[in-house]
């Protein structure tokens, strides 16, 4: 603090709250949604505290589903978002990693070439391949399916760097030290270097978590098959039944529970999401 | 970029990239050259054959009015965003980094909506602005407007403007106050010293200082709205109405797989791919050239 200002401070608090009652806004509508039942879901105006419809909506939706998506609950959803996650986050990781470890430790031919074409997947996100990465991936027979949810999109040059980066400022001696202890590059691999960039690791899975759960282009567009969807993509079926049958107490359930786990990563990791998020953007 | 003690040629260092140059190839490398294939292709209605037509489908982009209405539509959708969420998120970062009472809870309550999905996120707003039961609709209606974000274009727009800079704040908010933090407290003391007030001293010595981390939050505030945004956009209104919403990835997914024109949703696809690389370029030279303090 660099001099007193009781006003100018007690401004500073009001603005933060102002902002923080403006973001949450939203939640706050969802999670009143979620709470009420039917029937008041459909009185206008709706209401602005919770009702006590919430357990058994969570419920309903968790085991029956909502709408066009009636077919599948949205507890197999959160499953499919779940796996889909988890192997995006692992599989970016671990490639990125192991490509890292040889550009930044071996000698070898065409090595800056093969660093060169990892750098240009940074200009081609998904969105702009949309139509031949559909047929490449139709072609491997990988429709409707975990692999081809999560494979296609592992492929980083984000990660790549960070742990190049990792890597470049961890000290020679080490190498030296290791070799002269006779370990080989593997044993170099995974005793050294990996406990090393533990926290990277951490905070990378943290980002690469969420990116994951978040996926929608790429779901839609590979996954016809409805127990496959994920929830995110789900969200979006129910929003189109909701023009004819508006079940918005369900809707706003599942809503919150596409949001829950991503939001709940970064509040409860907050430094390692805060860590992940500069680190790769950098 | 080499380490100075590192590994001779083995066989190994081919086999530790394999997987990440194999997926690089067969998923973005590969398809991306299709893009750039097709885009020279013009197929019938039945996809029986295709003819090539060299660059027929970029002259007919170019000469289509329609086309640079959706390129003005993200430029303003994209600044509009990116407006809005970097100017409320320096005002909450100047707060922030103002106050010591509590400021870790602010920042926890701050940074949440960057986890949400936009397809969630629109979810949210399009629930909140619902003509017939939304709640802000409901005040709206009551002020004596007639909102109806299915039918009125503009606000269309305003809704996913606001969803999608609604979701934005948290990451810019994180990125100004780090700026922030590490500006050095002895230039600010320096400042109160000779009289500046809390508004002069951001102004003058802040905001200056602040121009490497704005310049980068602008390029990807704007890299955000134009790709991230599809979710949002495809989830509250589809495009519509009568395309107000429709931004260029939105148009390249509806053309390609809705309209099924892969030659014209290809030629889109090379100048987005063509627009990206000059922000890519951008990003980097800027990362270059960062002025250290």
């Amino acid at each position: 603090m660099i001099e007193n200002r009781p006003f100018v401070t007690f401004v500073s608090h009001v603005v933060l709250i102002l902002g923080i009652v403006i973001i949450a806004f939203p939640i706050w509508v969802t999670f009143v949604a979620a709470s009420h039942d039917a029937v008041r879901m459909t009185q206008v105006p709706l209401p602005l505290l919770p009702g006590g419809h919430f357990f058994e909506n969570l419920v309903s939706a968790l085991t029956k589903g909502v709408g066009n998506a009636r077919e599948q609950s949205v507890g197999l959803m959160l499953m499919n978002s779940l796996i889909m996650a988890l192997m995006i986050a692992v599989g970016k990781i671990a490639i990125s990693l192991l490509s890292a470890f040889a550009i930044v430790y071996f000698r070898f031919p065409f090595r800056m070439m093969f660093f060169w074409m990892i750098f240009i997947t940074l200009m081609l996100p998904v969105e702009v391949r949309i139509i031949p990465t559909f047929q490449v991936v139709a072609n491997l027979g990988m429709l409707n399916n975990y692999w081809g949810l999560s494979i296609p999109l592992i492929a980083s040059a984000t990660a790549t760097f960070m742990f190049r980066q990792v890597f470049l400022t961890i000290p020679d001696e080490l190498l030296e030290a290791a070799r002269i202890d006779g370990a080989g590059p593997m044993r170099f691999f995974k005793d050294i270097l990996l406990p090393m960039s533990r926290t990277n690791i951490a905070a990378l899975f943290v980002i690469l978590f969420i990116y994951g759960w978040n996926q929608y282009l790429w779901p839609l567009l590979i996954t016809t098959d409805k127990s496959m969807y994920t929830i995110v993509m789900g969200i979006k079926s129910m929003l189109e039944a909701a023009e004819e049958s508006p079940e918005w107490h369900l809707i706003m359930m599942s809503s919150l529970l596409a949001l829950l786990p991503p939001v709940m990563v970064v509040v409860f990791m907050q430094s390692l999401f805060v860590k992940g998020l500069t680190e790769t953007e950098k | 970029m080499l380490k100075r003690v590192h590994f001779g040629p083995s066989l190994l260092p081919f086999l530790l990239v394999a997987p990440q140059i194999a997926i690089t190839i067969v998923f973005f490398i590969w398809p991306a050259s299709q893009a750039l294939y097709q885009s020279l292709l013009v197929e019938d209605a039945f996809g029986l054959k295709t003819e090539f037509v060299w660059f027929q489908n970029y002259s007919e982009l170019f000469d289509d009015e329609l086309y640079f209405d959706t390129v003005y539509r993200t430029a303003f959708f994209s600044s509009m965003v990116a407006f809005l969420s970097m100017s409320s998120a320096l005002l909450l970062a100047g707060m922030a980094d103002r106050v010591i009472k509590g400021a870790k809870v602010y920042r926890t309550f701050l940074i949440w909506p960057y986890a949400v999905a936009p397809v969630v996120a629109g979810a949210l707003w399009m629930f909140m602005f619902d003509p017939t039961l939304g709640i802000v609709a409901y005040f709206l209606h009551a002020m004596g407007s007639n909102w109806n974000f299915r039918v009125n274009g503009d606000e269309a727009m305003a809704l996913v403007i606001f969803a999608a800079a609604w979701k934005q704040i948290s990451y810019n908010f994180l990125f100004f106050l780090a700026g922030m933090q590490a500006i050095p407290k002895s230039l600010i003391e320096a400042a109160a010293i000779d009289g500046a007030g809390p508004g002069r001293r951001f102004w003058t010595i802040i905001f200056p200082l602040l121009s490497p981390t704005t310049f980068f939050l602008l390029v990807m505030n704007i890299v955000y709205a134009f790709f991230d945004t599809f979710g949002i956009i495809h989830a509250v209104t589809k495009g519509g109405p009568a395309k107000a919403t429709e931004i260029l990835v939105y148009k390249v997914y509806n053309d390609g797989f809705i309209g099924l024109d892969l030659g014209g949703s290809a030629a889109q696809s090379v100048v987005l791919m063509t627009i990206v690389i000059v922000l890519t370029v951008i990003q980097f030279r800027y990362i270059e050239n960062k002025v250290k303090y």
